[in-house]
């Protein structure tokens, strides 16, 4: 998988994930897309890298006289963790999201065959699952601020760019984009944005010149 | 290629044997290679004590990184807005997570100063911002497999050079970098704070990232 994405993160996204200041919604989209691409991992983990210097030259607090006692007390406690299990049909970030797996999910139409799901985070941005028939048009949605698009099943196109599993779209308010599903497969992505959003009318896109709104 | 961070200082103990990979050593043949493996113990001792809890479950290793890293986890986490009495029983828990996840650890991938950051960073979100943080699936070697020592040194040695890189930056330029990373500015903010030559270190990480898939098949 990883060597067919070919639209990924943004530095600016991956290091803010890397410094911990994205919201919870964000940091889901961010984790899952490292999961299924190699080169934004290891931009990820060269910006880790950077917390890793800043933290070896920070300077120290010294710690309770008792701190490392309790630590031992605690390290023998407990057994080393064991390996998760792995997902079946989702990367894990994903899957602790959705009960599991894409069979979980609990979908609520949203009009034109289009269904969502929104995901539990916290409330400075939003995570929903979307499934786009194939070749149906994404509900315009009037987000604001940045949105990102992570595909996990089939695939979209959004004005020349055809977008396939593991490929992210990164839009800004001020991008017109009216992304349509291919037409062979139904789509399933991962959509966040910055704003709670809203539906505006479950209208698709496409509709909307001869409705005149 | 001379270190700028001193992991060890004056009254430590002494470092411990670099022989912590065993098998891999037998692989290194350039001199090159050779030269950076004489001088890996300075640099890559932390490595090594890592790789004792992980394989021996060894506490004297675990004492040695706790008088060295808690301090500094403390002290990361009071700057990003805990107050000591959380900033202590959180690093104490960074150094726990340490322990159970220290087979998780990968030295090609990341020094143990990075790979505490990113434990450190994770209870920051977790306990000061209470919010859950999603993490990559983890990718880490089989019990038969490890990563190559020549990798896990250059690695070692490039985040060394990026260290150095960072103390030489502008004093107004590495203070932004720290602010972003101590959770003292939003992400809107960081897109300034570039400039830094992460360049080798991505690519070294890569490199590493394709030997493991290559593995895990």
């Amino acid at each position: 998988m990883t060597d067919e994405i070919t639209h990924h993160l943004t530095d600016a996204l991956l290091m803010a994930y890397s410094a911990g200041t994205l919201p919870e919604a964000f940091n889901l989209a961010v984790a899952t897309h490292v999961s299924m691409c190699d080169a934004c991992r290891a931009a990820a983990e060269s910006y880790d890298a950077v917390g890793g210097a800043l933290l070896a030259e920070t300077e120290s607090q010294e710690m309770a006289a008792d701190a490392l006692s309790s630590a031992l007390a605690m390290i023998r406690d407990t057994p080393a963790e064991a390996p998760a299990p792995r997902p079946a049909d989702v990367p894990a970030p994903l899957a602790g999201y959705i009960g599991g797996s894409l069979a979980d999910v609990t979908w609520r139409p949203v009009g034109m065959g289009v269904k969502q799901a929104v995901l539990k985070t916290s409330p400075e941005a939003t995570a929903r699952l979307l499934y786009i028939p194939a070749g149906a048009a994404m509900p315009d949605h009037g987000h604001k601020g940045l949105e990102l698009t992570l595909v996990l099943r089939g695939a979209f196109f959004d004005e020349d760019a055809r977008f396939g599993p593991g490929d992210v779209e990164v839009a800004t308010e001020a991008d017109e984009h009216t992304p349509i599903a291919d037409i062979g497969e139904d789509c399933i992505c991962l959509a966040v944005t910055d704003a709670p959003l809203k539906f505006r009318g479950w209208l698709p896109r496409l509709a909307q010149p001869f409705l005149g709104i | 290629m001379l270190i700028a961070t001193k992991p060890r200082q004056a009254g430590d103990i002494p470092p411990v044997s670099p022989s912590y990979v065993p098998g891999a050593i037998g692989s290194v043949t350039s001199g090159e290679q050779k030269r950076q493996m004489k001088s890996a113990p300075a640099r890559a001792d932390w490595v090594a004590h890592v790789i004792r809890i992980r394989d021996a479950r060894d506490e004297t290793a675990f004492a040695e990184l706790f008088a060295h890293f808690a301090p500094r986890v403390k002290a990361f986490l009071m700057r990003s807005g805990g107050d000591p009495a959380i900033a202590e029983e959180c690093a104490q828990e960074v150094m726990v997570t340490l322990w159970r996840k220290a087979h998780l650890f990968d030295p090609a991938r990341a020094s143990v100063a990075t790979w505490i950051f990113t434990i450190a960073r994770n209870k920051r979100i977790d306990v000061l911002r209470r919010q859950r943080r999603p993490e990559p699936e983890d990718l880490s070697w089989g019990p038969e497999e490890a990563p190559d020592q020549a990798d896990i040194v250059a690695l070692q040695q490039e985040s060394a050079q990026l260290s150095a890189a960072i103390a030489r930056l502008p004093e107004t330029q590495r203070e932004l970098i720290q602010r972003a990373y101590f959770g003292e500015m939003s992400h809107g903010e960081i897109a300034a704070a570039t400039g830094l030559p992460l360049g080798t270190i991505k690519s070294r990480i890569r490199l590493a990232l394709d030997r493991l898939r290559h593995a895990m098949k």
